[in-house]
C-alpha cells in the first residue's frame, strides 16, 4: 500500500520536471527504489550468514586454504610437469630439491604431483561419504523422533551398527562386492561408490542420534505447537521448525564426517582395501610413505599435512557456518 | 462485534466444552506399563458465548493451560466433547481439523518459547497466511505489514528474527500470528503472564481493542484474578481439574460461593489503604494435591476451612446457586 503511494509519488514528481533528462530521472528512481531497502534495515539471509561468517576469521582463514588445496588437487596437475604415474627408478628415494619439490618415492615418482593426484580421490570420498552419511543419518534421526512407533526399532538399528565392528564388515564388504562393482562401472567408478557407500552407511549413527535427540527436544517447544495450531503440515514443521534449529548440531556432524572419511578411506588404503595399488590416495601415499620417512621425509609429511589441514579446515568452516546461521549470535562480534 | 459485550449469555454458544477430560499416562516399571495418570483435566464442562471474555483461572497446577490446548486439539482429549460452532471437534479427522484451524487460535504464555528463533518475525506471522491462503486476497507480504500495524509493530521490523525485540513486543508478534487468519476464537494462555506489570497493561488492552475490533472471542488464563476481573465477562475458576465456580465477573466479585474462590478473591489487594486494611485474607493451608492421586469426594477439601466429613464421601454437585452462577460446594449458600 505505502510502497505504490510512494512511487506514484515519485512518479508525479518525476513528472513535473520536465527538463530533467532521463538518465538524471533514471537515478533518482534508482535512488527511491534502495532508500527504504537501507534505511528499512532490509536484510536478505544470505547477506546476513555472509557478513557473520566473514567476522570468524578462523572460518575465513581456512576457507581460503580449503579452496587453495582444493584447486590445486584440480589444475595442479595440469600445471605441474611431472607425470603421477612414470616410474623412474634412476630417480627413486631422492630428498626435497628443485627438481623434486618434495623427493620422490621408491619407483622415482614425484611426491607433489601424486599428492596433487591422491587428493582428488581423498577430497571427494571424504565428502561424498559425509554426505550419504549425513543424509541417512538426518533421515533416520528425523522420523525416529517424529514417529513414535518407529523410534524404537530404528535406535535399536542405529545400536544394530553402532555394535558392528566396522574393519571386518569393510574387508568382507569389499571382498564381496569388488568384483561385481569393478564390472558395473569400472575400476575406478566402481570402487569410488563402494568405498563411498561403505563409509557413508556405517558413519550415520551418530548423526541419527544426535539429530533425533534435538529433534525429541525441540518438537516439544511451544512454537512448534503454535505451528500445529495454525495447522502447518507435519513436512512444513519439519522443513521450517525443526530442521533449522537443528542445523548447528547437523553442521558439526558433517564437519566431523568429513575428517572421519577421510581418515577412514587412509585406513582402508592403509590395508590395501581401497583403491588399486598403484592409484594414489592421502591415505595410500601416507602407508606408503611412512617406511622410507628416514630416506625422505617429506613422503609423509605432505599427504598426512594435507589431510590434517583439510580436516582442520572443514572443522573451521563448519564453526564458522554454524554461528552465521544462529541468527541469535548474528549481529553480535 | 459490539462494544460492550458484557452480559453475553444470551449470544448464541461458540464453544461447547462438556465433562471434558485429560488424562496424561504414567509409565512405570521394566515394561513400561501403565501405572497410573496425572488427571490434569478431569472432568470440565462449560460454554463459551460468542463476542464473550471468558476467564478462567487457579493456581499453578490445576489444568488451566492444558483445558486451553486440549480444546484446542492440540493435545487429544482423554474423554468428553468440544463443540466449535456446533462442530464435534474430538472426532475430526486430521485434515478436516486442519480445515477448521483458521478460526480459532491460541496465544501462549512465554514470547520467547512460542517464536522460531530462526525465522523473521515476517515468515511467524506470515506462516499461517502460507499454510491457509489470505483470507481476502492480497499477497502475504501486504497482509502482513497490515498485522504487524494492527498489533502496534513497525511493519519495516518484518525482517528482523525475535530475539531483537522486547517481551512486550514479542507477544505482539504472537498476537498478530493468532488473529492472521482472522480467527473467530482465541485461546490466551497466560498472555500477559511472563510480562512487566507496565507491558500487560499495554497488551491487555490491545487485546480489547482487537476484540472490539475484530469480534473476537477470548478464552482467557490467568491466575491474575485482578486482570481477569478486568478482560472478562464470566470468570471460571478451576482446581485440580474441575471447574469449581462459574459466574459473571460482577457476580463473582460481590459473592463468591466457593471457599476457594473466597481465598482466592482475598488475595487480591484492593487499591484503597482503608478498604485494604480492613480486608480479610483467607490463607489456604499446603499445596494442591497431585492430579494423580487426588482427594476423594471434593478435590478442595484438604485445604478447605470448612471441610467436613461429607466432603471426603461424597463429590460436590454442580449446582446453580444464583441464576448463572454455578458452583460445586456443599455449602454453596
Amino acid at each position: 500500500m505505502t510502497d505504490t503511494a510512494s512511487e506514484n509519488l515519485g512518479d508525479d514528481s518525476i513528472d513535473d520536471l520536465a527538463e530533467a533528462s532521463a538518465a538524471s530521472a533514471g537515478a533518482a528512481a534508482l535512488l527511491d527504489g534502495s532508500t527504504p531497502d537501507e534505511l528499512g534495515v532490509h536484510r536478505t539471509l544470505r547477506s546476513d550468514v555472509w557478513r557473520q561468517f566473514k567476522k570468524h576469521k578462523g572460518a575465513v582463514i581456512f576457507s581460503v586454504i580449503l579452496a587453495i588445496i582444493t584447486l590445486a588437487v584440480l589444475i595442479g596437475p595440469f600445471l605441474y610437469p611431472a607425470d603421477p604415474f612414470e616410474l623412474n627408478v634412476a630417480d627413486a628415494n631422492q630428498g626435497a630439491s628443485w627438481d623434486y619439490p618434495a623427493g620422490t618415492d621408491n619407483l622415482g615418482r614425484d611426491i607433489v604431483v601424486r599428492s596433487m593426484i591422491g587428493g582428488r580421490v581423498s577430497l571427494s570420498v571424504g565428502f561424498a561419504a559425509m554426505m550419504t552419511g549425513l543424509i541417512v543419518g538426518v533421515a533416520v534421526g528425523v522420523i525416529a523422533g517424529f514417529v513414535k512407533w518407529l523410534d524404537a526399532p530404528l535406535m535399536r538399528i542405529t545400536d544394530v551398527f553402532l555394535s558392528l565392528p566396522i574393519l571386518p564388515l569393510l574387508l568382507v564388504v569389499l571382498l564381496f562386492f569388488r568384483e561385481p562393482m569393478t564390472e558395473r562401472f569400472g575400476e575406478s567408478l566402481g570402487i569410488f561408490l563402494l568405498v563411498v557407500g561403505i563409509i557413508g552407511l556405517t558413519s550415520w549413527m551418530q548423526t541419527a542420534r544426535i539429530v533425533r535427540s534435538e529433534v525429541l527436544a525441540i518438537k516439544e517447544q511451544e512454537f512448534v505447537l503454535a505451528a500445529e495450531s495454525v495447522g502447518t503440515r507435519n513436512r512444513g514443521i519439519i522443513t521450517r521448525h525443526v530442521l533449522p534449529n537443528v542445523m548447528s548440531s547437523i553442521i558439526v556432524s558433517a564437519a566431523l564426517g568429513v575428517a572421519s572419511a577421510i581418515l577412514t578411506e587412509s585406513a582402508l588404503s592403509f590395508l590395501g582395501l581401497g583403491f588399486p595399488a598403484d592409484f594414489p590416495t592421502w591415505g595410500r601415499l601416507l602407508s606408503d610413505g611412512k617406511n622410507y620417512m628416514q630416506i625422505n621425509i617429506w613422503r609423509t609429511i605432505l599427504p598426512g599435512a594435507l589431510i590434517s589441514l583439510t580436516v582442520l579446515s572443514v572443522n573451521f568452516i563448519g564453526d564458522g557456518l554454524r554461528d552465521a546461521l544462529d541468527p541469535r549470535l548474528r549481529g553480535k562480534a | 462485534m459490539s462494544s460492550s459485550t458484557k452480559s453475553s449469555t444470551d449470544a448464541p454458544v461458540l464453544v461447547e466444552v462438556r465433562d471434558l477430560k485429560k488424562h496424561f499416562p504414567i509409565t512405570g516399571g521394566l515394561l513400561k506399563r501403565q501405572v497410573g495418570a496425572v488427571r490434569a483435566v478431569d472432568g470440565v464442562s462449560f460454554d463459551i458465548h460468542k463476542g464473550e471474555t471468558l476467564g478462567l483461572v487457579g493456581e499453578s497446577g490445576s489444568g488451566k493451560t492444558t483445558t486451553g490446548r486440549v480444546i484446542l486439539q492440540l493435545h487429544e482429549p482423554t474423554d468428553g466433547s468440544v463443540k466449535f460452532n456446533g462442530v464435534e471437534l474430538t472426532e475430526l479427522r486430521s485434515g478436516d481439523l486442519r480445515a477448521m484451524r483458521p478460526q480459532m487460535q491460541i496465544i501462549f504464555q512465554d514470547p520467547h518459547a512460542s517464536l522460531n528463533p530462526r525465522m523473521t518475525v515476517g515468515s511467524i506471522v506470515g506462516e499461517p497466511l502460507r499454510e491457509h491462503g489470505v483470507p481476502d486476497g492480497g499477497t502475504i507480504q501486504s497482509a502482513v505489514d497490515e498485522l504487524l500495524t494492527l498489533v502496534g509493530l513497525d511493519p519495516s521490523h518484518a525482517n528482523r528474527y525475535p530475539h531483537e525485540f522486547s517481551g512486550g513486543q514479542r507477544q505482539r508478534i504472537g498476537i498478530a500470528r493468532a488473529i492472521a487468519l482472522s480467527p473467530d476464537f482465541i485461546v490466551c494462555d497466560e498472555a500477559i503472564a511472563a510480562l512487566d506489570v507496565s507491558i500487560q497493561a499495554q497488551v491487555v488492552n490491545l487485546l480489547l481493542e482487537l476484540q472490539e475490533r475484530l469480534g473476537l472471542t477470548y478464552l482467557f488464563i490467568s491466575h491474575d484474578l485482578s486482570m481477569v476481573r478486568h478482560i472478562a465477562d464470566r470468570i471460571a475458576v478451576m482446581y485440580l481439574g474441575k471447574i469449581v465456580e462459574l459466574a459473571d465477573v460482577h457476580e463473582l466479585h460481590n459473592s463468591p460461593r466457593h471457599p476457594y474462590t473466597q481465598a482466592l478473591h482475598s488475595a487480591v489487594p484492593v487499591p484503597d489503604p482503608i478498604a485494604e486494611q480492613l480486608r480479610e485474607r483467607v490463607v489456604l493451608d499446603g499445596d494442591i494435591p497431585s492430579p494423580s492421586n487426588p482427594p476423594s469426594g471434593c478435590v478442595f477439601r484438604t485445604r478447605c476451612p470448612r471441610a467436613e466429613p461429607k466432603c471426603a464421601s461424597e463429590v460436590p454437585v454442580w449446582t446453580e446457586a444464583a441464576p448463572n452462577h454455578w458452583v460445586a460446594c456443599h455449602f454453596h449458600d
